[in-house]
């Protein structure tokens, strides 16, 4: 393969075949003082993302408070319209009979907490994303089938073409190749 | 027992997956339905008889539209006729498939793997279909709208201390939370199928789908948060629904609906019903896609189990439902039994009596349930007799209530055979589609199955 040029190197790929190698070169880059890198798998492997340095989501956080505001908002909504807004006598209930409140409280709270979880995710997993250099290398198309790839960008601080090939090929991979930014 | 084992029987010994899978094999033969073995006859045949069935609720909707509630054979005082019963019934028919996929989850039930991406799929189209009821049901269903708040000219506001008011928003809930289970769990299959496109086209449009998607750690870590969360959130959502589908009912005050009995018997059967439909969906399914090595016996026999499970509560239910009848000493709740036993509507009571509680003890014997054909059956009758269930409750409570001189009998016209039927066309038209065009299989989910045997067999 012909050699990229340095401003359009995105990084070296290691190709490996169990996802156990991979969680290994992963570990290992890390204790190597590589920070920017990353790894890919056709499925989640346990440890893989506090081998690449990233240890905990904000996301549990960010549902608590969708659920905290669908809970309060769809409470007071209802309150709002059957006490201020239309205040109408049911039953001979009074207007703030809250108990009939719940199950809509309840619902709006799950939905609100879904649709975080959901929006959640996908934005800051940075998706939808139209263009990786990562699907540059032919070979990635089977990290969605039964390959698993570490990915070093040039951008790391230690990187280095030869050293990082040559520490890369260490891990024993199945290949290693350059990545087209 | 296995004497090698002891504490494991015959079925748990099992599988979940048929030795010799990779991570290749299990990804190959999955998309390969949906990428290379193009459209089969059989496929173009059961499409066919869905369209047809789907072309005729198109013709009972119009003419539905055009005359109005009239042309069905509801009445005062039976308002709530077919419409009501279908919904019921879809809607129950949709909690399996959120069971399997979030309470299993939880449960870290592995053998869901293979069956949660088309239980789910199921979920959403019952739930369409559901959904479609009470929008026909209204006399002008141009004004849904007016079911939600929004700040309008009049200033009014639904009258959120109605079980109908929760009912839209537990109904809405769960079907966008169903939707987005799906599709969340949808994404890294859809990252495989792009992959593995085999024309430009379907590269365009499942990368569109998959957004992206190229397995980075860190969004697996985030992924699978998501997913657990979501499972947490849907499970008692799930709950929620039916329990306030029952408050439709039990909220009133016509005998046979007003019970305390109804939210945990309505969640029972609507369990009871979904696992009969997906036991019916799969046993098709697997046959006709050579998907014996994912779907295994040992899942048909754990939903057969988990039916028959459920069935029992439901017969719980209605024998509590009859003691009380006469325990309470209520005259009213007392008359409605027996006319609900030896009234005009008794052929639908035993019937589903047979059905429901009868039919399915056949699932105590092992040979029934490891017996696709025996299994298959027993399955249909569980849905006849759930649907007769919701008849039943709904017809005889309204028919004949306190007063005789408002007692009135209820006849479906065609038009509510056209509709119900319809919907069943509804429902297989989506399937088809899902089945051709999206993996019926959690395809990263088995990667992962795989995965976990592997280092079940290392350590």
């Amino acid at each position: 393969m012909a050699s990229i040029a340095r401003n359009q190197l995105y990084g070296l790929m290691a190709e490996f075949g169990t996802p156990d190698d991979l969680l290994k070169a992963a570990q290992a880059a890390r204790e190597e003082g590589y920070r920017k890198f990353d790894a890919y798998s056709p499925f989640g492997i346990e440890g893989l993302a506090e081998a690449v340095g990233f240890p905990k989501t904000r996301l549990p956080v960010l549902v608590f408070i969708g659920g905290l505001i669908g809970c309060s908002g769809g409470f007071f909504m209802q309150w709002w319209a059957n006490v201020v807004g239309y205040p109408l006598t049911i039953g001979g209930k009074p207007y703030d009979s809250w108990p009939s409140f719940i199950p809509i409280t309840f619902e709006l709270t799950i939905l609100c907490a879904a649709l975080t979880t959901v929006i959640g995710m996908i934005t800051l997993n940075g998706l939808p994303l139209p263009y990786h250099p990562a699907f540059n290398v032919q070979r990635f198309a089977l990290a969605s089938r039964d390959r698993f790839f570490l990915l070093i960008e040039a951008a790391d601080a230690k990187f280095d073409l030869s050293e990082t090939r040559d520490f890369l090929e260490s891990l024993r991979p199945e290949e290693v190749s350059e990545v087209e930014a | 027992m296995d004497p090698a084992e002891p504490g494991k029987n015959a079925a748990i010994a099992e599988p979940v997956l048929a030795p010799g899978h990779s991570f290749g094999s299990v990804t190959d033969k999955i998309s390969a339905i949906v990428l290379t073995r193009g459209t089969g006859k059989k496929w173009m045949g059961g499409f066919a008889v869905a369209i047809a069935l789907l072309l005729m609720l198109n013709f009972a909707i119009t003419v539905l539209f055009a005359r109005g509630v009239g042309i069905w054979g509801i009445n005062i005082p039976v308002g709530w006729g077919f419409a009501i019963v279908n919904f019921v019934w879809w809607i129950g028919i949709g909690h399996a498939g959120t069971l399997i996929s979030a309470f299993l989850l939880l449960m870290r039930q592995q053998w869901r793997s293979s069956v949660n991406r088309f239980a789910e799929a199921m979920t959403i189209f019952a739930v369409a279909c559901a959904g479609m009821f009470p929008l026909l049901h209204m006399g002008r269903p141009w004004l849904f709208y007016w079911m939600f708040p929004y700040p309008d000219t009049m200033t009014l506001w639904p009258q959120f201390r109605s079980p109908l008011v929760w009912d839209v928003f537990a109904v809405s809930t769960y079907a966008t939370v169903s939707v987005l289970f799906w599709f969340v769990g949808l994404i890294p299959d859809l990252a495989t199928l792009r992959d593995r496109a085999t024309t430009k086209v379907k590269q365009v449009v499942y990368g569109i789908l998959s957004m992206g998607w190229r397995g980075s750690a860190k969004h697996w870590k985030r992924y699978e948060t998501a997913s657990l969360l979501l499972a947490g959130l849907a499970t008692p959502l799930v709950v929620s629904v039916h329990t306030v589908v029952s408050f439709d009912f039990t909220v009133a005050i016509e005998p046979g609906w007003h019970s305390t009995i109804f939210p945990p018997y309505f969640v029972a059967g609507a369990i009871y019903s979904g696992f009969a439909m997906v036991l019916c969906l799969a046993i098709p399914l697997r046959k006709y896609y050579g998907l014996e090595d994912f779907v295994t016996l040992r899942h048909l026999d754990t939903m057969a189990k988990i039916m028959l499970a459920t069935g029992l509560i439901v017969a719980y239910s209605y024998l509590m439902e009859t003691f009380m009848a006469f325990y309470s000493g209520n005259p009213f709740d007392r008359f409605m039994i027996m006319n609900r036993m030896f009234g005009p509507y008794a052929l639908a009571y035993w019937i589903l009596i047979a059905a429901n509680l009868v039919i399915p003890q056949l699932l105590w014997f092992s040979k029934v349930r490891r017996n696709m054909l025996s299994l298959f059956l027993v399955s249909l009758s569980v849905q006849t007799g759930m649907w007769l269930e919701r008849f039943v409750i709904i017809i005889t409570s309204l028919q004949r209530d306190f007063v005789p001189s408002s007692w009135g009998m209820y006849y479906p016209t065609r038009w509510d055979w056209m509709t119900f039927l319809g919907s069943i066309g509804l429902f297989f038209t989506l399937f088809y589609l899902f089945i051709r065009f999206l993996p019926m299989i959690s395809i990263h989910e088995m990667r992962e199955l795989v995965h976990k045997k592997e280092e079940e067999q290392a350590a």
